[in-house]
């Protein structure tokens, strides 16, 4: 066999087919290498009749390999006919152990020892091929599997699933039911797992369907000679060994890292973060010469993209210019400013304007501006107004912009060419501190939040600055004050930033003092020991400080704080802070105000708790810091805007769901009957409108987008895949058929008659959420429709304060409401 | 929580235009005495009964408008001042009577709008009462749940019940077989069952303890919690759907006697216009 090839491609993914057959077609020198027994492994390893999804969907298509949105099974079947027509040189169950650079070539050495040379190699083994294996003794019987392919094919078993991740947990759940399912988790609780998969998992567990061992590993397999089940399993449990006799083994114990196997071939990568990704130039070359990294490898996990890289890649070798798949879409977006240029100088020009994008690679820059929109304003336009819920990232690419943080016309800070703006609501989720105006003609950037996430955890010196100046925000906004630019500084870099889990306490009642917390995201409680029990006493929200007391009293903590959602603060030692409060005596006299205001307020709270129970109207006092703490539990401090229905009111009526179905495709998208009660209030199963919303985290069409008031809602680009609904931890998003209301007649609304609704199997499912009305003029109908002024909608903030607050008084720290 | 209820919506404000309504009326009916005495056709009978037909054709759209989701306002608005502006119509209505009442289509109307104004009055008395209630009964359990408690409960003690004197046995089978649970729209609205089996199974379980060896005896304590649980949980469904029939059972007064009430005004005007 020859041992040379100008081009060697590795992985027959979709990037590395594609590769393959624009090689083929321009009959090059190439081999394309596999190291499973088919092509598209990852794919072929999905659920049976999984859609392959298309995304995104402008992005044209440009490889000889043609793809489109199907099932599974259609994908697969096509990419086989089309290694067959173009007799694709393929070798399969060739495993590459490593990749070497020589003076002359590249050398591809096999595990079965064979070696290769080449002059390109194009490697796209994508995230998925590397997975873990049970390396114990028996490991490799066939009853140990590494996928579940269709759960629906195994009855009546005993499966014993190896591995308490999301995927593991996943089979697990699928299984239950028709088997009986036991999970091996390694750890001691399944903390990793996705909410939506925890909760099913807990509850699939209470209904006996389902067993776990914790800090549990297997030792080895036996097979049975005789008996019910085929093989034994050997577990190492805290208590011991334990004998799992069975039917079948899923092991789901991850993917290995592709970092190592990439540095062990000499490739580098820009940062030391797990999620970084390889430096590549804009022709996918890493820094070995002639090694080229492509698809999810590379960072580009949607398989439009690496079938597209692909062909580009091949083009570039072989020395034929190639414009990539995106040139059309970006010189359509810099149309509207820009025409008389390439794309390539546009390019350059945003890297020379906007220091902060010269940070990034031309690949990172390219996914940046094509997911991004381009924003031209004229003088005196708003980008965004103060109170606003967007959570979009701007670069000034041109121009000059004002910044109003207060209420009047007049701009408290000026934004220059080069600048950037918007990167508090990029952490903290919440409405926009400040409006921000064009001064003159400006070209902006705006860049999703998701993006920017990306790319800080891919660019450190762009995470640098970015905390960087999230931290002297977070000051001016919690402290209020504007201290000049040199103590802002000062101030910035000795600044600890903090994250804490839901329900960890930030500092603890009879602490030391260790400084002042500025709360970045997020929102805490407030809370002492109060005749002999926890009391709460207020709700902080992010943009606020805590921790002011014993700094300006010199004494230990007065109270706990603890978070109620998962938050990130901003920590100044207290050294440092009682420095800076001695250079700047506003400081001391904000904190001195905020301090005794606190002190009043808590001799109030205290009084109303020691009082003597009895009287009706003390016990409901006392109530008040129990529902503080029952919302909290509801997830009602990571909510912008909850429904709540007061029980001593609601008649029970149902005009609420019957007025959100009417205006909403006959899908009510809230439910009356459930969810948890405290003190006549329901927190009825409905959307909370999150700071970050957890459905938004992994929607394939990015269908799920938050308006300018905050509702965040699910447009018609919605497929129906059910991800939003899995990941929602309050169940509020339902899959439901759309469809068009009937006209109702005066006659048969005088009476309530129901008109006639079509049949609900027809249609596809969509994914529906509540949308705050948000196209209805005159706001929420649920809250409308109730003729007894039972339901009400609230932000948390005025709730909480209201909750907190005594005999009516709101209690609210640090209002920052419109 | 303190939430404006339907009574003192916008700080009683329709309570106070209906008061001033009621005012002006009797005002004008005390000052504006025609030479006949009080009736329908006087000048101020006729101002009177126009302004009350209006008000009955503005009161029966309350049903139109709850359901027209889309319209502006809050429906809590509405009903507020249904409430209060019909109370101020029936004022209105009897005086344009000049309490003139006959075996006649123009009685028949006023006693089909009293029902309307009776039942309506009873709803009200529902609305305060029963909401804070039955959240008292169920807490945060719905009826689905109670009820399929109470199904397994029926299942557990029918077990037990198997193995032990036939006595017992027919006492529980019969408790789990005739109970009922709102059957009936009688039922539902009283709240109870007369001779309800389980309580009464309960009461017989009590005293058949007596005649039991030592394991049965366990079996019976056991036997004997399951039922006791039972009960409460069969007469808290009751009551949960008892106060549902009287929150709604008002409404199949109201609405009928509404559309007879405007057949009955309809024909009422047309006669005094006819036989003028």
């Amino acid at each position: 066999m020859r041992k040379h090839y100008n081009i060697i491609i590795i992985g027959a993914g979709p990037s590395g087919l594609s590769a393959a057959t624009r090689a083929a077609e321009q009959s090059a020198d190439y081999l394309l290498l596999e190291a499973a027994s088919a092509p598209a492994n990852t794919i072929r390893h999905y659920q049976r009749r999984k859609l392959v999804m298309a995304e995104p969907r402008a992005l044209p298509l440009r490889s000889p390999l043609p793809f489109s949105a199907s099932l599974r099974e259609n994908v697969l079947e096509t990419w086989e006919k089309i290694i067959a027509d173009y007799k694709i040189n393929i070798r399969y169950n060739t495993k590459v152990s490593g990749i070497s650079r020589t003076a002359k070539h590249l050398e591809i050495q096999l595990e079965d020892g064979e070696s290769f040379t080449a002059d390109n190699v194009i490697l796209a083994i994508g995230v998925q091929g590397n997975l873990r294996k049970l390396e114990i003794p028996g490991g490799d019987v066939p009853e140990v599997q590494y996928h579940l392919d269709d759960p629906d094919a195994y009855q009546n078993e005993t499966i014993v699933v190896v591995g308490g991740g999301d995927t593991g947990v996943e089979n697990a759940l699928a299984l239950t039911g028709r088997n009986q399912v036991m999970i091996l988790n390694r750890a001691e609780d399944f903390s990793n797992l996705k909410d939506s998969n925890l909760n099913h998992l807990t509850e699939a567990r209470q209904k006996g369907a389902i067993d776990w061992l914790l800090q549990t590993k297997p030792q080895s397999i036996e097979r049975n000679s005789s008996g019910d089940f085929p093989i034994t399993l050997f577990a190492s449990t805290p208590n011991g060994i334990e004998r799992i006799p069975c039917h079948r083994i899923i092991a789901r114990l991850g993917a290995l890292p592709s970092r190592p196997v990439l540095e062990n071939f000499g490739v580098a990568f820009p940062t030391a973060d797990a999620g970084a990704l390889p430096m590549l130039s804009a022709s996918y070359e890493s820094n070995v010469p002639g090694l080229y990294i492509i698809g999810a490898l590379a960072g580009y996990p949607l398989i439009k993209q690496g079938i597209n890289q692909g062909y580009e890649v091949i083009e570039h070798i072989l020395g034929n210019p190639v414009e990539s798949a995106d040139n059309e879409l970006l010189r359509e977006k810099f149309s509207s400013f820009c025409d008389d240029r390439g794309v390539d100088d546009v390019l350059v020009k945003i890297q020379k304007n906007v220091p902060l994008l010269a940070m990034l690679s031309t690949l990172q820059l390219r996914e940046l501006v094509l997911e991004s929109n381009i924003v031209l304003s004229e003088p005196g336009d708003y980008i965004f107004r103060r109170n606003d819920y967007s959570t979009t990232f701007f670069f000034i690419v041109e121009g000059e912009l004002d910044v109003l943080i207060d209420d009047d016309e007049h701009p408290d800070d000026h934004l220059k060419t080069g600048e950037f703006f918007g990167e508090m609501a990029l952490v903290s989720g919440r409405r926009r501190p400040g409006t921000v105006r064009a001064r003159t003609k400006c070209v902006l950037i705006e860049t999703p939040r998701r993006l920017m996430q990306k790319l800080i955890n891919s660019v450190q010196s762009m995470r640098r600055i970015l905390n960087e100046v999230a931290i002297k925000s977070v000051v001016q906004i919690c402290i209020g004050l504007s201290l000049d630019e040199e103590e802002l500084n000062d101030v910035a870099s000795h600044a600890i930033l903090k994250s804490f889990e839901a329900g960890e306490e930030l500092f603890h009642e009879g602490d030391d003092a260790d400084g002042l917390y500025l709360i970045q995201s997020g929102s805490v409680t407030v809370s002492r020991m109060i005749a002999g029990r926890e009391v709460v006493l207020f709700y902080v929200a992010a943009g606020n400080y805590v921790g002011e007391m014993s700094l300006v009293s010199g004494e230990p903590r007065y109270a706990t704080v603890r978070a109620a959602v998962a938050t990130d603060a901003v920590m100044i030692k207290a050294d440092r802070m009682r420095e800076i409060i001695a250079r700047n005596p506003e400081i001391r006299g904000a904190l001195d105000t905020r301090y005794l205001q606190h002190l009043q307020d808590q001799e109030k709270r205290e009084q109303l708790e020691n009082a003597p129970s009895g009287g009706g109207s003390l016990t409901s006092q006392s109530t008040q810091s129990n529902l503080i703490s029952f919302l909290i539990q509801q997830g009602v401090g990571e909510a912008t805007d909850v429904l709540l229905i007061d029980e001593s009111l609601c008649v029970r009526c149902n005009l609420c769901e019957d007025a959100c179905a009417n205006t909403h495709g006959g899908a009510s998208r809230l439910d009356r009957d459930t969810g948890p009660i405290f003190a006549n209030i329901r927190v009825p199963t409905s959307c909370r409108h999150c700071e970050h919303p957890h459905c938004m985290k992994d929607c394939p069409p990015d269908a799920i987008h938050r308006a300018p008031h905050g509702e965040v809602y699910i447009d018609d680009s919605c497929i129906g895949c059910g991800n939003c609904q899995q990941n929602c931890p309050y169940d509020v998003i339902q899959m439901a058929v759309i469809h068009e209301q009937p006209e109702r007649s005066l006659w048969q609304m005088l009476l309530g008659i129901q008109p006639k609704i079509p049949d609900d199997t027809e249609g596809t499912k969509v994914a529906v959420k509540c949308d705050m009305c948000k196209d209805i003029k005159e706001g929420p109908v649920c809250v409308r429709a109730c003729p007894v002024g039972a339901a009400l909608r609230v932000n948390p903030e005025g709730l909480l304060g209201y909750a907190s607050g005594t005999s009516g008084e709101v209690n609210l720290i640090g209002a920052n409401e419109a | 929580m303190q939430r404006s209820n339907i009574f003192d919506y916008k700080n009683y404000l329709y309570f106070k235009i209906a008061v001033v309504i009621i005012l002006v009326a009797f005002a004008a009916y005390l000052i504006f005495e025609p030479a006949v005495g009080h009736y329908g056709g006087s000048f101020l009978g006729y101002g009177l009964g126009t302004i009350s037909a209006l008000m009955v054709l503005w009161m029966a759209w309350y049903g139109v408008r709850k359901r027209r989701y889309r319209s502006s306002g809050s429906t809590q608005g509405w009903l507020s001042a249904h409430i209060y502006l019909g109370t101020a119509m029936t004022a209105l209505v009897t005086l344009h009577s000049g309490f003139h009442y006959g075996m006649n289509i123009h009685t028949l109307a006023y006693g089909l709008l009293l029902v309307v104004v009776a039942s309506g009055f009873f709803g009200n008395y529902t609305y305060m009462i029963y909401p804070r209630q039955m959240s008292e009964n169920m807490g945060e359990d719905s009826l689905d749940s109670l009820l399929m408690r109470i199904a397994e409960a029926d299942k557990l003690a029918r077990q037990i019940a198997l193995v032990m004197p036939d006595d017992i046995n027919n006492t529980v089978s019969r408790a789990c077989r005739e109970t009922s649970i709102g059957l009936g729209l009688i039922d539902q609205l009283r709240g109870y069952q007369p001779n309800c089996p389980s309580a009464q199974a309960v009461d017989d379980l009590t005293a058949m303890a007596n005649e039991l060896n030592p394991e049965q005896r366990k079996l019976h304590r056991e036997l004997y919690t399951i039922m006791v649980r039972r009960l409460s949980l069969v007469k808290r469904a009751r009551q949960d759907l008892m106060y549902r029939a009287r929150l709604g059972i008002w409404l199949y007064l109201h609405v009928p006697f509404t559309i007879a009430l405007l057949v009955a005004m309809t024909a009422h005007i047309v006669a005094v216009f006819i036989y003028w």
